[in-house]
C-alpha cells in the first residue's frame, strides 16, 4: 500500500494502535483534515492512511471523503467541545476515558459517549482499510479458526450481526489480551473499548458508511468491504492485543 | 389481514424540487418502508399479533421495553412512515399556517419560529437513527419531543404525534449528505403539510387503519 497522505507516525499506528493518544502524538495542537475552525483541544482528526479514492470500487470516494473529513471530523471537534472545560478527563487517554463515562460530569456525559466513541470507532476503522482483502495469516488465522469457527464462518456470522443493528451502529471482532476472539455489536458509537474491552476490527453500518453506493443494500456493503480489509494490519493489531499495547 | 404498504400520497417527483429528490422518495418508500412492513408481516404469527391494530402493537410493544425491541422495530417504524408520508406535500411548509394550528403553535410555543428551532433542535440533536415529532400531550398541549430507531410518541406514552421528520440518514443523505440541520431547515420550509398537521390535531391523531 503506497501512502498518498502525509503518514503521522504509520508504524506505530499500526502497530500499537492509539498508544499515540496516550503518548499525545495525536495531541500535538495540528490541524487535522477538514477541521477547519476546530476549537482546540486534546484531540485531532487523524489523516487517512490512504488516498479517499483507495478503496473503490467497494467504497467510493465521495463516501470516503465525507466520512473521514465531515463525520469523523465532527465527533473530533465535538469530542474537543465537550472537553474544553474538563482538563482532567482531557489529560486521560482516549481508552481510559471511555471506561469512565458514567464517572464524568453529567452535562458532557453524553457528548462523551457519542464522540469519544465516534472518534474510537473510526481511528480504529480507517487503520484496517486499504489493503485487497483476501486472508489473514499465522496466529491470528489459527485464532479465527480457533474462536470463530474459520474464516468464512466468521465473515458470514459478522454480516449477519452487522445486518440485524437496527438503525446506527457497528460490528466488532473483539479481542482479549489472551488473544481470544468474539464477535459483538453496538448501537450508535458505541464501542466495546467502553467496557474495557479491546476492538481487534469492526465495520460501521451507519447508513453514512454506505448509502450513496449501496443505498439500503447494507448486506451488499458488509459483503464487499471484506475486499478492502488490510489483514497485515489487523494481524498487526492482532500482536498488539497479545502483547498489552492495543488500546483503541 | 395483513399489514400493506400505502401508496405515495404524491408522485414520487414530487417533492423534488422541495428539496426531496424521486431517488430518495423511491428508496425510502419502495425499499425502506416496504421492508418494514414485510418484516412486521413475518412476525404476526409468532408474536400473536393477530387482529391488533397497528396503534395497539406499537403502544403495547414500548410498555414491553427491550422485549418489545423486535415488534416496536417494524411496528413503529411502519407506522412512523404512514404519518411522514401524509405530512409532507409539494410547496408545503411556509410561515401561514391554517388558522387554528397556527394560533395553538402562537399559544405553545410563543411563535411558529420558536416552534420550528425547538423541533429542528430535536432532529438534530437525536444521535444516531430516529424521529423529531411535534405532538399533543395528555392535556392537550402541543410539545416536541425526539424518539431513537423505530419508536415513537405512541410507543413512549409522550402524547400523540401531529408532525414527524425521519432523521434516519437514508431520509436526507442523497438530498443533504451529512448535514442534517439543513435537512431539517428544508423540511420545516419547504415540506410540511400544515393543513394535514391541523387536521391531525383536531381529529386525535393518526388512524393508520391497518391491523395485523
Amino acid at each position: 500500500m503506497t501512502t498518498t497522505t502525509p503518514m503521522l507516525a504509520r508504524r506505530g499506528m499500526l502497530a500499537a494502535g492509539a498508544t499515540l493518544f496516550a503518548t499525545g502524538l495525536f495531541a500535538t495542537p495540528r490541524r487535522g483534515l477538514g477541521q477547519s475552525a476546530a476549537p482546540s483541544g486534546p484531540y485531532t482528526l487523524p489523516p487517512l492512511p490512504y488516498a479517499a479514492n483507495a478503496l473503490e470500487p467497494h467504497i467510493d470516494a465521495a463516501t470516503m471523503e465525507l466520512h473521514h473529513g465531515k463525520h469523523h471530523a465532527a465527533y473530533v471537534n465535538n469530542l474537543n467541545t465537550a472537553l474544553k472545560d474538563h482538563g482532567q478527563l482531557a489529560a486521560m487517554p482516549l481508552e481510559q476515558l471511555l471506561t469512565k463515562i458514567g464517572e464524568a460530569p453529567e452535562s458532557v456525559r453524553t457528548a462523551l459517549r457519542n464522540n469519544g466513541g465516534g472518534h474510537a470507532n473510526h481511528a480504529m476503522f480507517w487503520q484496517i482499510m486499504g489493503g485487497k482483502g483476501g486472508s489473514p495469516s499465522g496466529e491470528l488465522a489459527q485464532a479465527i479458526d480457533r474462536d470463530l469457527g474459520g474464516l468464512d464462518k466468521m465473515k458470514s456470522d459478522f454480516n449477519g450481526m452487522g445486518g440485524r443493528v437496527f438503525g446506527s451502529g457497528w460490528v466488532f471482532v473483539t479481542v482479549d489480551q489472551g488473544g481470544k476472539l468474539a464477535l459483538a455489536s453496538r448501537p450508535n458509537q458505541d464501542t466495546p473499548v467502553m467496557e474495557g474491552q479491546r476492538v481487534l476490527m469492526g465495520n460501521d453500518v451507519w447508513e453514512h458508511a454506505y448509502y450513496l453506493k449501496y443505498n439500503n443494500r447494507r448486506p451488499e456493503y458488509l459483503a464487499a468491504w471484506w475486499n478492502v480489509v488490510d489483514w497485515a494490519k489487523v494481524g498487526e493489531r492482532y500482536a498488539a492485543a497479545k502483547a498489552g499495547t492495543l488500546k483503541i | 389481514m395483513a399489514f400493506s404498504l400505502p401508496p405515495l400520497p404524491y408522485d414520487a417527483s414530487a417533492l423534488a424540487a422541495s428539496g426531496m429528490c424521486q431517488e430518495t422518495l423511491e428508496l425510502h418508500h419502495g425499499k425502506h418502508h416496504n421492508a418494514y412492513v414485510t418484516a412486521l408481516n413475518g412476525l404476526v404469527e409468532s408474536k400473536g399479533l393477530s387482529g391488533k391494530s397497528l396503534e395497539q402493537i406499537v403502544a403495547e410493544a414500548g410498555k414491553a421495553g427491550a422485549d418489545g425491541l423486535p415488534v416496536l422495530n417494524q411496528a413503529g417504524q411502519h407506522w412512523n412512515h404512514i404519518l411522514f408520508w401524509q405530512v409532507m406535500k409539494p410547496n408545503g411548509g411556509g410561515d401561514s399556517l391554517p388558522g387554528k394550528i397556527g394560533a395553538k403553535i402562537d399559544e405553545d410555543f410563543g411563535g411558529l419560529a420558536q416552534f420550528k428551532e425547538a423541533f429542528k433542535q430535536a432532529g438534530v440533536t437525536q444521535f444516531g437513527s430516529g424521529w423529531a415529532w411535534l405532538v399533543m400531550d395528555q392535556s392537550g398541549k402541543l410539545k416536541v419531543t425526539k424518539t431513537p430507531n423505530g419508536a415513537n410518541p405512541v410507543s413512549t406514552g409522550e402524547g400523540t404525534p401531529i408532525l414527524g421528520a425521519d432523521v434516519w440518514e437514508h431520509a436526507y443523505y442523497l438530498d443533504f449528505r451529512n448535514v442534517r440541520p439543513n435537512y431539517l431547515d428544508n423540511f420545516l420550509n419547504k415540506l410540511v403539510n400544515w393543513e394535514k398537521v391541523e387536521e391531525l390535531m383536531l381529529n386525535g391523531g393518526l388512524k393508520s387503519g391497518q391491523t395485523a
